[in-house]
């Protein structure tokens, strides 16, 4: 049988490995920036299943505490796995500690997880977060289970195709609207050049204001609703 | 304590009638026999002292430190029986191993005094168990500094992080623990004979306004030290100092020992405070 | 009905017949499949009369991927010891983390020698070692460099099989074949250490960085050079390599008889 991680055509003989492997994959893309009150958070909406779009309008921006969040690529259910763990130790972690956690706490524990846990873990993740002490951060974890502090993060299957774009348009300090417009002309050029990529642009915006959740769709060539 | 146990006071766990843990107020008494142990909290840092009372001869002098280091920011002095101060800094050591594990950076100053305030309260519970025979002092300074995740590689934005509010953060951090595991933070602690002449010595450099700098508070604790020794009880003992301060000040936001000329100095400082205080008029029949 | 665990989410055999069960391994032995995912290249070391040159670019690769620009694989782990990472950055992540941890209970004491050298490679060919026994291997290849306890220069490697080597010169990875021909002109033996000046060492490390960027395609031109004496660790994180020669390009036509 050909390793295409689907049903054979008799319907039967799946094998497990790629059953868990890439079922349900978020061939992705997804993004994340710093800009002049915080960060962007960026992500397309296409979850696929070989060819087949299982899901086109996903939303591959998690929450793990208030103004901490992370972009997931890789196994479906592995970084909602991950991503749940977070979310519970970060809770714990405000609680106990009498302060919210910070973007680096978040970044660290993604990290422990998707390291010690690297055999059977395929997820590629950016974290990205605001918070007082700090400002805005962004943190990429690929898929060995490295970190990586970052200026702006870019990942999944579709993010190889804007490295280009990305590098030659990227400045620092950019306003809101400038970064928005970033994130926007990097995703546009993933979902048009990867496969694996399409649907909505969805976006959040995290400063000392809180999040905010932008959204983009294709019928209104990426222009709207925007914040609405 | 006026009254005796009357058999309330055989067991930890046990109340006497009046609300009272027997066990726990002896081991008060253990922390009372003590060597006087002092801590200052500075505007730019924190002392420890310690009046170590040689026991022995024949014991190398400036060996056998007993203020100990935690992480690496992080300073704890006891009073009271050595070997339960020895298993404090041993479980204080752990928590901030086990925190730095988890959250892959230093355990706040803060978290370290909570924690060990409940692992000391534990041993006040149980009837298998004798409360700590310490009241520590844990000195500590948080990085006012943005500190990386522990192992972490790269850099954000060259322009820094956006949205960054301005504002002091870390800092100078004093806590003492006492065997009940009550613990409070403080701006100058002092435990162990001496407690009583040091609480108001310290009382006297009116720390709450944080005026006082760190090398003013290694004299001063030098001369508290000095002032509380008692000279007829105690014969000999030896003054133990660490300090820790800024990020940008001498010992670069670590717990180190006051280096040897500097306590000298302050030593030397004190001495002079002492006899200025007995002998007035041997000065003045000096100067004429 | 089957309402074994290993049965559920998979086709009835009323259905469909028995599964396949060969496809569904539980149990058995631990298995660590990984290897490298993101990686660093090569590392170059090099003695000299009185302490170490070492070198490493700043690339971690990811696949033919040159993903992260920004990454330092030389890390200080005190006034005479620089450890160079090859290989595996989570794992590199990892063991600055175990070293870092190592320092902390090194400090505990305020007196007594600080690690060398020649202690912390002992300390880290064991962890390898450990771990490759494990079947759990950290994936690096490392050169320790420093001072050793009697103060003279030191440099050895462990890689993720544990083996150790030592030599005046070294260098992990590609560089091994590239670098290390290179450097052993210059440095051939032992014998040859006391007569190599610092500003030699670096300038031979440098130009050994150089080859390793024309010809290691896993390579940039942004690296880290650190060079230990007794003085201290000096260690620079954001150099770029000068006087490359790509001018003879012009005189290149064709690929054999074309002369235009």
């Amino acid at each position: 049988m050909i390793n295409t991680g689907m049903l054979g055509e008799d319907g039967i003989h799946v094998d497990m490995n790629h059953l868990k492997k890439g079922e349900v994959n978020l061939g992705t893309s997804i993004m994340a920036i710093n800009f002049r009150d915080g960060v962007i958070l960026g992500a397309d909406s296409r979850t696929t299943t070989g060819a087949y779009i299982a899901n086109r309008v996903t939303d591959k921006l998690t929450q793990v505490h208030d103004t901490i969040w992370c972009c997931r690529s890789g196994s479906a259910a592995d970084t909602q796995a991950v991503a749940d763990i977070v979310h519970y130790h970060l809770g714990l972690y405000g609680i106990t500690n009498d302060e919210p956690p910070t973007t680096q706490t978040a970044a660290a524990i993604f990290q422990e997880l998707c390291y010690d846990n690297k055999d059977q873990l395929s997820a590629g993740m950016i974290i990205a977060g605001y918070d007082h002490r700090h400002g805005g951060q962004v943190y990429s974890i690929p898929l060995g289970g490295s970190l990586h502090k970052q200026p702006y993060a870019i990942g999944g299957s579709g993010s190889t195709y804007i490295y280009g774009y990305c590098d030659a348009n990227w400045k620092e300090d950019m306003t809101e609207e400038e970064g928005v417009n970033f994130v926007k002309g990097a995703l546009q050029e993933a979902i048009k050049w990867d496969g694996s990529s399409g649907g909505v642009i969805r976006m959040v915006v995290l400063t000392a204001k809180g999040a905010q959740r932008h959204l983009y769709l294709p019928d209104q060539d990426y222009k709207g609703p925007g914040t609405k | 304590m006026t009254s005796i146990g009357t058999g309330y006071d055989l067991q930890n766990s046990v109340f006497s009638p009046d609300g009272r843990n027997f066990q726990v107020e002896y081991a008060v008494k253990a922390v009372e026999n003590g060597g006087t142990a002092v801590g200052i909290r500075c505007k730019d840092g924190v002392v420890l002292a310690l009046e170590k009372l040689i026991t022995s001869k024949l014991l190398k002098p400036e060996a056998n430190k007993r203020i100990a280091t935690v992480d690496r920011n992080i300073g704890v002095v006891s009073s009271g029986l050595l070997p339960d101060g020895r298993h404090f800094v041993s479980r204080a050591r752990d928590e901030a191993a086990d925190w730095r594990r988890l959250w892959k950076g230093p355990i706040p100053t803060a978290t370290l005094a909570n924690r060990m305030g409940s692992y000391v309260q534990a041993y006040t519970l149980y009837s298998s168990v004798r409360p700590f025979g310490i009241t520590a002092i844990v000195g500590g300074w948080d990085s006012e500094a943005d500190v990386p995740v522990d192992g972490e590689v790269g850099s954000g934005p060259k322009v820094g992080s956006g949205g960054k509010k301005e504002g002091a953060h870390g800092g100078p951090y004093l806590y003492m623990i006492e065997p009940s595991g009550l613990y409070w933070g403080y701006y100058g602690a002092a435990t162990g004979k001496g407690r009583q002449i040091a609480k108001s010595e310290l009382e006297k450099l009116n720390l709450s306004e944080g005026n006082l700098s760190l090398e003013e508070g290694v004299k001063e604790a030098a001369r508290i030290i000095y002032v509380a020794h008692d000279d007829n009880k105690d014969k000999e003992f030896e003054l133990e100092m660490t300090w820790i301060s800024s990020v940008d000040g001498p010992t670069k936001g670590r717990h180190e020992e006051v280096p040897k000329e500097i306590r000298e100095e302050a030593e030397k400082l004190a001495k002079k405070a002492l006899e200025g205080d007995d002998d007035e008029d041997d000065e003045e029949k000096m100067e004429e | 009905m089957n309402h074994l665990p290993q049965a559920w989410g998979r086709p009835r055999d009323d259905v469909y017949g028995a599964y396949d069960q060969s496809h569904f391994q539980m149990g058995g032995p631990n298995q660590h499949t990984q290897s490298p995912i993101v990686t660093g290249t090569s590392v170059v070391a090099a003695k000299f009369k009185d302490g170490i040159v070492i070198a490493a670019d700043n690339l971690a690769s990811y696949g033919s991927l040159a993903r992260f620009t920004d990454v330092k694989r030389l890390r200080k782990f005190n006034d005479q010891v620089v450890v160079g990472f090859g290989g595996d950055v989570s794992d590199m992540q990892y063991l600055d983390r175990l070293l870092n941890s190592l320092d902390i209970r090194e400090n505990y004491g305020s007196d007594g020698t600080p690690l060398n050298a020649k202690n912390l490679h002992t300390y880290l060919s064991k962890v390898m070692y450990k771990r490759r026994s494990d079947f759990n291997p950290l994936w690096n290849h490392l050169l320790i460099a420093g001072l050793d306890g009697e103060d003279k220069p030191f440099l050895a490697s462990a890689d993720l099989l544990g083996t150790t080597f030592s030599a005046p010169t070294l260098a992990t990875g590609f560089g091994a074949h590239l670098a290390q021909p290179i450097l052993r002109r210059s440095i051939p033996d032992e014998a040859a250490v006391p007569n190599v000046s610092r500003e030699e060492a670096v300038l031979l490390v440098k130009e050994a960085m150089k080859v390793l960027f024309y010809r290691d395609a896993r390579s940039m031109d942004k690296y880290s050079i650190a060079v230990v004496t007794k003085d201290g660790v000096e260690l620079k994180q954001d150099e770029k390599l000068e006087s490359q020669s790509w001018a003879f390009a012009e005189g290149i036509r064709g690929y054999g008889t074309q002369v235009n």
